[in-house]
This record gives C-alpha cells, structure tokens and sequence, in this order.
C-alpha cells in the first residue's frame, strides 16, 4: 500500500545529509514551509546549497537555518526584504555565498530540472551583468543566454491538502514554486493543513500529481512568519 | 548635474493618471513595485484592466480592508491583495510563461536610469558592499510587448535621469518604449528621444536642460 503520511517532522528529514541541496517553496512567508526549515534546524544537516526565493525573515524559518550557519550558499532572486537581516550580514562579512538569479530564470531552471531539460535559452539578463560569462546564441536575429536546470536532494513545500498518494491542492498566492519544486527534487517533503481521502481531491483540480511528492507531513496549524517576526521569536524557542 | 529651478511640472499622481490613460481596455498589465501601484487606481471609466502579479496570480484587485488581510495572498511586493472575482492562481513557471511568453501587454516600472537607446537600469546601483536583488524586473522588460517606465525626471539630487548612457548596471538593453515624468512624457524610437508631452510650465528648451539625452519635438 502507498501512503507517504509520516508520522513527525523528525522523520521527514532525518536523511538529510550535509553538504545537501534543497530547494524551500515560498515567496516571502507566503508559503514558506516553516516547521519543515525547523525540523532541520534540530536535525543538524549542515554546509547546505539553499535554491529559494529569498533569505528568510527575521530570526525564523530560512532566516533561522541560515543563522545557525548551515547554509554555505544561496540561490534566489531577492535575497534582501523587510525584515531580513540575517543573509545581509553574513554576505557582508563574505561568510555566505549568492547567486542571484532572475526570478523567471530561477522557475525555468527549476522547471527544467523536473521536466529532465539539462539547459535552454532565454532573453532575460541579455546585456547585464548577469549574463557574463554564460554562454549565449542567436535565434531568428534576437540573442539569447544559455541557462543551466537545477536540480535537488531534497525540496521542503508547503502546500494546503494532500491525499495519501501525495496529490495536492496549493492556497492562493502560496503556491508560487511549490509545483515546480515538487518535479525538481530527488526527496520531495511537503508540509500540508489538511491530509484527506483518497478521491476527495478533484482529479480536475489536483495541482502537483502524487508521483512528484515523495513525503508529507501533517501540520494543522502552521506558523504565522510575520507575526512570530513582530513578536520577536527566534527559532529554537 | 543639471540646472535647478522652481519647475514641478506634474504630482505622481497626476504621472500615474497619464500612464493610465494610455493603457488600452482589455489590456493585461503588470505593475512594479512603489509609484507603478498608483495607476491600477486610475484606470478611465468603462475599461476593465486585468493585473498580473508575477508571485502568481492574474486578477489582482484592491488591497483588503483592515483585519482582512491574508499571509497567502499578496503581490510582488509582499503586500496584502485581494482577487477579483475570476481571478486565477498558478505557479512561478506558469507566470513568467505569462512574462517572458509575450502575453502580458503592459509592464509600468520606476527606473533609476533610463538611457536615449532605452536601455534601462532600475536593480543596483553597483556599489561596492550592496546585496544584489534583482526579482522579476529583467524577466518583465526581456518579455513583456510594451514597458513604460514612470519616474521623476532628475534625481533628488538634481541629476538627469534620462542619460545618454546608463552608467549603473542594466536591466535590460533597448527595452523601454515610453518615459512618463514629473515633467514631459517621452517617447523612445529607433531614432531617438521624442517628446510626446510636457507638464505645464514646462518649455522645450527647459526640458532639455533638464535632460542629458538629446531630445527631439
């Protein structure tokens, strides 16, 4: 029988090993998986590669991972927003490494790594500083860069509902890389409010198919980010 | 550094009603962050305008009322929004589909420094120590049909704003079709700057001096 319910954050991650990439879906705290980022925090891994939108905020979730000093590199867009702090300073001080990607190129190398694409073209980034040392090519009199797919060990997404053969349904505007992820990632673990019957997702209306997930994780109540920020909590409590 | 006088020309809100009236009913438009937001307020009566928000959802409308606000649904920049009734969410690929896939029709940005061949720079000035962050700006100027930048004219320290050459790092390269400032609005062609449109109290021969580029009427 298939049911890729586990039964605590502790075993969701407790193969994860150092030196690991993963990518983490959200868009600021809009889908961010936050009690997946922590579980890892308590598990140790460490000299992680991070492929996320941005950097975290305040002292929780991604912001926290980083904190503890388990993140050797990031790849993201938008490294600095309101309230993040903890990247800003480490890159600074030249503790961290960064490469910015923009965030169309970002989703395509994603999306390339999941759909078994090694590389393609693009014009975002043609003329910048961006596009230096890639390789680039001219198509039908427009010029292109070349851009590598990214893949993963491990991809942390955060979704809505799933079944027991990992079928999801995302909310609103926290869907952002989470389907992309679940395709790109070795070990797929998503965290979700609501685990339900199989056949209680439309098979119309299923977002990611089971196949790209290969954990999830029930978390009913998840984390506010920006209110755990404005109350001033660090993670570990 | 160009010459400083007592000129406005037009508020931002009077830019961004300029920028709106140009923008076609049935028209989908992606809105930057800052000055940009002003026009979905003031779209013309009898238009129906769709927005795009590339963290993922098409049919963005008004920000929600105090005490409504969702963590799960925002725009670009991380703000609080609402979805117009047949709205739709999808994923990251999907939206720069929408972007770099030549579908969306408008994209309004602020800019930093936009040169005569419309290059554009508008994500880093190049300091030394800065942390880069470039989101979805070089994504929407590489794929979107029409990009009309809104800004001031000059700096808050009185440098043109509209150069012969961006000296700050690109954007994108001849991307930029339209310029709306506090003082004229111009348009890019392949042979040049043209005025289309000046504030009151605005001449050409001021205008210029407030310019790098050469302008032409």
């Amino acid at each position: 029988m298939i049911n890729k319910l586990v039964s605590s954050a502790k075993e969701a991650v407790s193969d994860i090993f150092d030196g690991a990439t993963i990518m983490i879906s959200g868009f600021g705290e809009a889908g961010s998986p936050i009690e997946l980022i922590h579980a890892l925090i308590d598990q140790g891994a460490k000299e992680l590669t991070i492929v996320s939108n941005n950097t975290g905020s305040g002292e929780v979730g991604l912001a926290a991972l980083i904190a503890h000093k388990r993140v050797n590199k990031m790849i993201c867009s938008f490294p600095r927003t309101a309230n993040s702090t903890v990247f800003p300073e480490l890159y600074q001080k030249g503790e961290i490494e960064l490469e910015l990607v923009p965030q169309g190129t970002l989703a395509e190398r994603i999306r390339a790594g999941g759909a078994g694409i090694p590389a393609f073209f693009t014009p975002t980034s043609v003329g910048t500083p961006l596009a230096q040392g890639k390789e680039s090519r001219e198509f039908d009199n427009t010029t292109y860069v070349m851009e590598k797919a990214i893949k993963a060990d491990f991809a942390f997404v955060k979704a809505k509902s799933a079944d027991r053969y990992g079928n999801l349904i995302y909310n609103k505007t926290a869907r952002n890389f989470g389907p992309i992820m679940c395709t790109a990632a070795k070990t797929t673990i998503v965290q979700v409010q609501n685990f339900v019957e199989l056949g209680d997702l439309d098979p119309e209306c299923i977002v990611t198919p089971g196949i790209f997930v290969q954990r999830v994780m029930l978390v009913e109540n998840p984390a506010d980010e920006s209110r755990l920020i404005a109350e001033n909590r660090r993670y570990p409590w | 550094m160009v010459e400083k006088t007592g000129v406005k020309g037009w508020s931002t809100d009077e830019m961004a009603q300029k920028v709106a009236f140009d923008i076609p009913d049935g028209a989908y438009v992606n809105l930057g962050i800052g000055i940009p937001e002003l026009v979905a307020g003031l779209v013309p009566e009898g238009r129906e305008v769709i927005y795009h928000t590339e963290n993922g959802l098409l049919g963005m409308g008004n920000s929600p009322e105090k005490g409504k606000e969702d963590p799960e649904l925002i725009n670009a920049g991380k703000k609080a929004v609402t979805a117009i009734p047949g709205a739709s969410y999808f994923h990251h690929a999907d939206s720069f589909t929408m972007i770099r896939g030549k579908h969306i029709d408008v994209c309004v940005l602020g800019a930093l420094q936009v040169a005569e061949n419309g290059d554009l720079a508008n994500w880093s000035t190049g300091e030394a120590g800065a942390i880069p962050a470039v989101g979805g700006a070089m994504d929407l100027v590489a794929g979107v049909k029409t990009i009309y930048v809104i800004t001031r004219h000059t700096t808050k320290t009185g440098e043109s704003k509209i150069v012969k050459q961006c000296s700050y790092p690109l954007t994108g390269k001849g991307v930029v079709n339209r310029i709306y400032t506090n003082l004229a609005i111009i348009d890019i062609t392949k042979e040049g700057l043209f005025v289309k449109e000046m504030a009151p109290g605005v001449s050409f021969s001021y205008l210029q001096t407030q310019t790098e580029a050469l302008l032409n009427q």
